[in-house]
């Protein structure tokens, strides 16, 4: 068994303060109150598509407004969802390269999922000719 | 990954059942943590049967009254007997408190488990090692710093800015709040835990004190400070009445004017 000759004061001060975090802790609560407001009408628009059918739907995205508001909500939503899933994936994933494998890849599929969302909507507006 | 289950070594095997003492007529049981490093071998619960009529009306009374009677060996922390000086924290019925200001009356179980404060190397029964929870103390520098001369008589404050100090100052340093809060289980080595971050936010908060600044960077960090999401069994433990959660939030509302 290896002995660990470290002082607790060093262990407590590690590699010192990161002075970061500030940030991401702004950017976590302003994207949640931007879902506050977003989420109600994503559900109401998903309800009322739903009930409309593919053309009804197809309609609704069309309007510029129900496009722009779908549009916020995605970027809302996967912004939140990253910086959400990069607090769990540094709470429960201690080992260095794993962790930062993970918020790599983390960021690529939130992004990845807003660019194919949010092209999807645009090809309706679009599509839609107006 | 984080270690989700107990190592080998220190999963609890099922120990010694001591016999009831004769005589007694009021009993209750206590099945108790016993890990002794020069016996080796994995930790156990050990029960024992307290007379109930000859023994004070708090845990600390129990864990007396078992080292005196029933089996001398039994190792556990205490001093002041009135919750003033925070040796006696333990794993009490499930919950982390002060054995000397719990009434066993208030455990509603039947059989009353105890066991040291959890996610901590035990030194010997129901002692752990706080050596890091004590350095992590060390490092928000808990004193006065200031650069301006040292006044003749003292360091003035107004009652309103004494009063902000109420809900802080009290913290015995028991160690319940850190120990009973999960993200500190996880990242404990990085993350500085309720406790000192509460008693890092008793010198922010102090009027006379001139170094809020530096103090406040050495705690910008994601996992120094930003590892608390508001759990808040911090509080719910505090055998002080304590909010450590409140505390932490406030230097987040700190960090968040400093830049916006």
């Amino acid at each position: 068994m290896s002995t660990n000759y470290k002082t607790p004061a060093a262990a407590a001060r590690g590699l010192g303060s990161a002075k970061a975090g500030t940030n991401h802790h702004i950017r976590q609560r302003v994207s949640a109150i931007a879902l506050v407001f977003l989420v109600p009408w994503f559900l109401y628009a998903v309800i009322a598509a739903s009930r409309a059918g593919f053309d009804g739907a197809t309609d609704f995205l069309s309007q510029p407004w129900n496009a722009i508001l779908m549009i916020l909500t995605l970027g809302a939503a996967f912004f939140h969802m990253r910086l959400g899933m990069q607090v769990i994936v540094e709470d429960y994933i201690a080992k260095a390269g794993m962790k930062q494998g993970l918020l790599i890849l983390n960021t690529f599929v939130c992004v990845g999922l807003f660019a194919a969302t949010a092209l999807s909507v645009l090809k309706i507006w679009i599509s839609a000719g107006v | 990954m984080v270690q989700l289950t107990l190592p080998k070594n220190s999963k609890v095997g099922k120990g010694k059942e001591w016999p009831k003492h004769e005589g007694a007529k009021n009993t209750r049981a206590f099945k108790i943590y016993r890990y002794s490093p020069e016996e080796g071998g994995n930790p156990r619960w050990d029960t024992y049967h307290v007379d109930m009529d000859r023994c004070g009306p708090m845990v600390l009374d129990v864990l007396i009254w078992i080292k005196n009677n029933i089996d001398p060996t039994l190792a556990f922390r205490r001093s002041c007997r009135e919750g003033v000086c925070g040796s006696c924290s333990m794993n009490i019925g499930g919950q982390n408190t002060i054995a000397c200001t719990k009434g066993w009356d208030e455990v509603a179980s039947k059989t009353i488990t105890i066991a040291p404060l959890p996610h901590q190397p035990v030194v010997k029964d129901l002692i752990p090692d706080l050596t890091n929870f004590y350095a992590q103390h060390a490092y928000v520098q808990p004193f006065l710093k200031t650069d301006t001369p040292e006044p003749e008589k003292e360091w003035r404050q107004s009652e309103e800015q004494r009063s902000e100090l109420n809900g802080l100052y009290e913290c015995i340093l028991c160690a319940c709040c850190t120990t009973s809060c999960p993200s500190y289980w996880w990242n404990g080595d990085k993350y500085l835990g309720p406790a000192a971050l509460l008693q890092a936010y008793r010198w922010l908060i102090d009027s006379r004190d001139e170094a809020t600044g530096e103090r406040l960077d050495d705690l910008e960090d994601p996992f120094k400070l930003y590892r608390c999401h508001t759990i808040m069994n911090c509080a719910q433990v505090c055998p002080k009445g304590l909010n450590p959660a409140k505390a932490i939030a406030k230097i987040k509302h700190m960090m968040v004017e400093r830049v916006a």
